[in-house]
């Protein structure tokens, strides 16, 4: 399987300069056109397993391939959602996701695709807004266009939609999904939501433990779309929910104001 | 399909566009003609009115009027003030331009900074007035040594302005920037120098503000054309009614210019969303 992996972690350990370890020996793989979730407590390392994908983060031990290719740095077959829309303030709805066409495309051609990725996002209406305008989800829709202007082959998306409401939350889950109906891309998404991993994912990574490690994988065994009320999810949501606060309780330092202490409340 | 549905979340317009009734709407457009109105009519209450001041040491406003239309008349006062529309614009254009490069590269790179700032920051403190024996000496008594002096009082609003500008950048569209792949060039120009635009308008103003205040220092100083060498013959053949001429103009003219900076501010900084003050 590895070599046909579109992401593939082998025993990748990270510690930031001057500190512990964030990840001690992790190993992921990923498959071509899989959605992969890693659940973990805050601070559990999650996003720098992100940040390491996309070449943000550089130093690390250990193998880490994108596409069969050694990550040296950002590229744009690697797309990255932030948690906040990181939309430039100054740019228009359209000229946000302009910027994230490649900058060998024709400007006719860019054109037109920024118009189909609005489209795609539903915001054809709202074009010629400036950043200050929209709605938390609107600004979130317009970071996604932006991530696929560059056509990217993998995804990866860091707490993509924790910061706005339920219901937009539900909106923008299943505009992912029917962005991976068309597309087929790989997705690796971190998240702290249990509900949100089992709507996605094919697999659910649970990552526990202070240097982080990926303590179990579920497989999510259900076809897509899902019904969020789907009974079969019940055991799945139980098996994670005690899965998180173990990894909550791994490391007392941050069961406080990890999902660890919110669960104990259920 | 769900997707969508939150667009009426688009923020309302800005409250400023309710409709306000009409005797609202006059009070806000005479709003900013309240004082200098009041301060007229204070004026000629203390020379016409009562005669509180004597008029050689406050003149009344029809007596500086008249002096106005006299200087206009022989053409002197159109001289005045060109010359030192002329000085402002040179030097702003000057002071600005060199501050803008300069601030640039030390607001992007530490190594510069070492190497600039110290110097650039104690230059700044150098009071104005010290430069003008000093500029005369060097430059002669032409526009040269002027408009230099204009510079230096554009130069440091806009040269400080702008690093901190660029320095308080959003880290995270700084990463957004990398993530999508931009060169360092390309960071520059579409993530730093916008980012910092507001700064820079800021400094702008501040700076232009300065020059005027410069200028009048290096023509109190050695001149005979501009409003600060009106202001020295006033002086000099005890002329309050002229003195209040110059010094009336230097107002308008600021504020003429500071307005169009405004304007252009207004333009540019449509994004921001800041908190823009209560009616």
């Amino acid at each position: 399987m590895t070599a046909a992996s579109a992401i593939s972690a082998e025993h990748v350990s990270k510690r930031y300069p001057g500190g512990d370890f964030v990840l001690r020996s992790l190993s992921l793989e990923v498959a071509p056109s899989e959605i992969v979730t890693l659940l973990g407590p805050s601070g559990s390392g999650k996003s720098t397993v992100l940040r390491l994908l996309s070449g943000l983060e550089r130093e690390h031990e250990g193998k880490l391939l994108v596409q069969g290719l050694p990550v040296q740095g950002p590229t744009p077959s690697v797309g990255m959602m932030f948690q906040e829309p990181r939309l430039l303030p100054w740019r228009t709805v359209r000229d946000n996701v302009a910027f994230g066409l490649p900058r060998t495309l024709s400007k006719e051609l860019g054109a037109t695709r920024v118009e189909q990725l609005l489209t795609l996002v539903q915001l054809t209406e709202a074009r010629d807004k400036l950043p200050k305008e929209l709605s938390g989800g609107m600004a979130q829709r317009v970071a996604l266009a932006r991530c696929l202007a560059g056509a990217p082959s993998v995804l990866l998306l860091d707490e993509p939609f924790s910061a706005v409401d339920a219901l937009t939350r539900m909106h923008l889950q299943e505009l992912l999904l029917s962005i991976w109906t068309h597309t087929r891309l790989t997705m690796l998404l971190v998240t702290h939501d249990i509900d949100e991993a089992l709507f996605l994912s094919d697999r659910v990574a649970v990552l526990r433990g202070s240097p982080a490690n990926i303590e179990e994988t579920l497989v999510v065994p259900l076809p897509r779309p899902r019904d969020r009320r789907d009974e079969a999810l019940g055991p799945l949501r139980s098996h994670l929910v005690e899965a998180l606060r173990l990894a909550g309780n791994g490391h007392s330092h941050e069961a406080a104001e990890g999902p660890g202490g919110l669960i104990a409340g259920w | 399909m769900l997707v969508g549905a939150d667009t009426a979340g688009v923020s309302a317009p800005r409250p400023t566009a309710l409709r306000l009734p009409v005797w609202r709407t006059a009070v806000r457009r005479l709003a900013p003609w309240l004082l200098p109105v009041g301060l007229l009519a204070g004026w000629f209450l203390a020379t016409d009115g009562f005669h509180l001041l004597p008029a050689h040491q406050l003149p009344s406003p029809r007596a500086v009027a008249r002096t106005a239309r006299d200087l206009l008349a022989g053409g002197e006062l159109f001289r005045h003030v060109a010359a030192s529309v002329q000085r402002v614009a040179l030097g702003f254009l000057l002071g600005a331009g060199v501050a803008i490069v300069l601030g640039t590269w030390v607001g992007l790179s530490r190594f510069a900074e070492r190497v600039l700032d110290p110097t650039l920051q104690a230059i700044r403190n150098v009071p104005s007035l010290a430069w003008v024996p000093f500029l005369l000496l060097w430059m002669g008594i032409d526009e040269l040594p002027k408009v230099t002096l204009v510079a230096i009082g554009a130069f440091f609003p806009v040269y400080v302005n702008l690093v901190s500008g660029i320095r308080q950048t959003d880290r995270k569209l700084v990463e957004l920037g990398q993530v999508f792949g931009l060169s360092e060039l390309g960071l520059v120009r579409h993530i730093v120098l916008p980012a910092a635009l507001p700064s820079l308008l800021t400094g702008l103003r501040i700076g232009l503000g300065q020059s005027w205040l410069f200028l009048v220092a290096a023509e109190l100083i050695a001149s005979t054309r501009g409003l600060g060498f009106l202001l020295i013959d006033g002086q000099n053949s005890a002329r309050a009614d002229i003195m209040l001429v110059g010094i009336l103009l230097l107002a308008v003219l600021g504020k003429a210019s500071d307005g169009a900076l405004r304007l252009l501010e207004r333009r540019l900084l449509a994004w921001t969303d800041g908190f823009g003050g209560v009616a």
